[in-house]
C-alpha cells in the first residue's frame, strides 16, 4: 500500500502543480516542497488537500494541516500513509 | 484561418452578459459549455476555447457564456448564488438556441437547469469546491500570522459573506455551495479524465493548456452529440 500512496501523491503533485514527470520522479523523502517549489502557493495547498482526500478516500481535519506537512515530500507521503491506515 | 469567435449577448436577471460563440451560423448542433467555477474556470478557459475551435472545424457550434459576476460581467459576484447561475444557464440556453449541454467540473452543479441532453467531465460537489476555497483562505491567513478555522469562516460568512482566494462569496452562494451536488440521472453521460487523455488543468496553480485534451474532448463531444436526439 505504501508504494501506492507514494505513487498517487507523485501523480497528484504533477496534476496540481503542473510539474514534469522528470521533476516528479526525482522527488525523494528530503525534497523540500513548500517554499522551494514556487508553484506551491496557498491556493495550490487548498486544491492539493482536497484532491488528496478524494484520491485516497480520507478526511483531513484543518487542524492537522501545518507548515511541517508540506515541508518535504517525505512528510506529505508519511502523513497520507498514516491517514490511509486509520 | 483558424475558427474565430463571435461575441454574443444574453440577458439574465435584467442584465446583459457576454457569450462567446464558435461554429457555423446555421449549425444543427449548438453545444452550451457550462464552465468550471471560480479559479477552475480561469485555469481551463484556454483549453475550453481550443476545444470550441476544434468543434467548429467539425461544423459543430458551441457557446461559452460569462456567468453573472465573472469575466466581463458588470454584475457583482457577491450577490450571485448557485441559483442565479442556474437561471443564467437556462436563460442563455433558451436565448441562443443551445441543443446540448457540456459541463466541466463545477458546471455540473448548473447543467440540468437548461433541460437539454448533458455530457459531463469530472463533476464535483459544491462542498468540495468550497472546502478548497476555505483551505486557501486558511493557508493565506496562516502565512499572515492569523489562525482561522473553516467553521469560524462559515459562521462569519453566513452574515457578511467571505473573501475566499480573491472571490467575493456572498451568504447565499456560501449556503448553496454547501449543499449543491451534480444531479444524478441515467440520461447524463459522465466522462473521466482517462476517457479524454486529459490532465487536471483545473487543479493547476498556474493556468495551462493541453491541445491533446482539447482535441480529445471535441472528438468525444462530437460523437456524443451526433448520437443523442434534439
Amino acid at each position: 500500500m505504501s508504494q501506492d500512496v507514494e505513487t498517487i501523491i507523485r501523480a497528484l503533485l504533477s496534476d496540481v502543480l503542473g510539474l514534469s514527470s522528470e521533476k516528479v520522479s526525482a522527488l525523494h523523502n528530503d525534497s523540500q516542497l513548500f517554499g522551494a517549489i514556487p508553484e506551491l502557493d496557498s491556493l495550490a495547498v487548498g486544491g492539493l488537500l482536497t484532491e488528496v482526500e478524494d484520491r485516497l478516500d480520507i478526511t483531513i481535519d484543518d487542524d492537522e494541516v501545518d507548515g511541517e506537512l508540506f515541508a518535504t515530500f517525505g512528510n506529505l507521503v508519511r502523513f497520507a500513509e498514516t491517514k490511509v491506515a486509520e | 484561418m483558424r475558427p474565430q469567435p463571435v461575441h454574443l449577448h444574453y440577458s439574465t436577471a435584467d442584465q446583459s452578459e457576454y457569450c462567446l460563440r464558435f461554429g457555423p451560423v446555421d449549425a444543427d448542433r449548438i453545444i452550451l459549455i457550462v464552465p468550471p467555477l471560480f479559479d477552475e474556470m480561469n485555469r481551463t478557459r484556454r483549453m475550453m476555447v481550443e476545444m470550441m475551435r476544434e468543434l467548429a472545424t467539425r461544423d459543430v457550434a458551441s457557446l461559452l457564456p460569462d456567468l453573472p459576476g465573472c469575466n466581463e460581467s458588470t454584475a457583482a459576484l457577491s450577490i450571485q448564488s448557485i441559483e442565479s447561475w442556474r437561471r443564467a444557464v437556462s436563460d442563455v440556453a433558451a436565448q441562443l438556441a443551445a441543443t446540448h449541454v457540456v459541463a466541466i467540473r463545477g458546471g455540473g452543479l448548473l447543467d440540468d437547469a437548461a433541460a437539454l441532453p448533458i455530457w459531463r467531465l469530472a463533476p464535483v460537489k459544491g462542498a468540495s469546491l468550497l472546502k478548497t476555497l476555505l483551505r486557501a483562505r486558511i493557508a493565506a491567513d496562516k502565512e499572515a500570522g492569523i489562525t482561522t478555522t473553516a467553521a469560524q469562516l462559515i459562521i462569519a460568512g453566513q452574515h457578511d459573506g467571505l473573501n475566499l482566494a480573491g472571490h467575493a462569496i456572498g451568504p447565499e452562494m456560501l449556503m448553496d455551495l454547501e449543499k449543491a451536488h451534480p444531479v444524478a440521472s441515467d440520461e447524463i453521460t459522465e466522462a473521466t479524465l482517462t476517457d479524454v487523455a486529459g490532465t487536471a488543468l483545473w487543479l493547476r496553480s498556474e493556468p495551462g493548456e493541453s491541445p491533446q485534451m482539447s482535441a480529445a474532448l471535441a472528438a468525444h463531444i462530437d460523437r456524443w452529440s451526433a448520437m443523442c436526439g434534439r
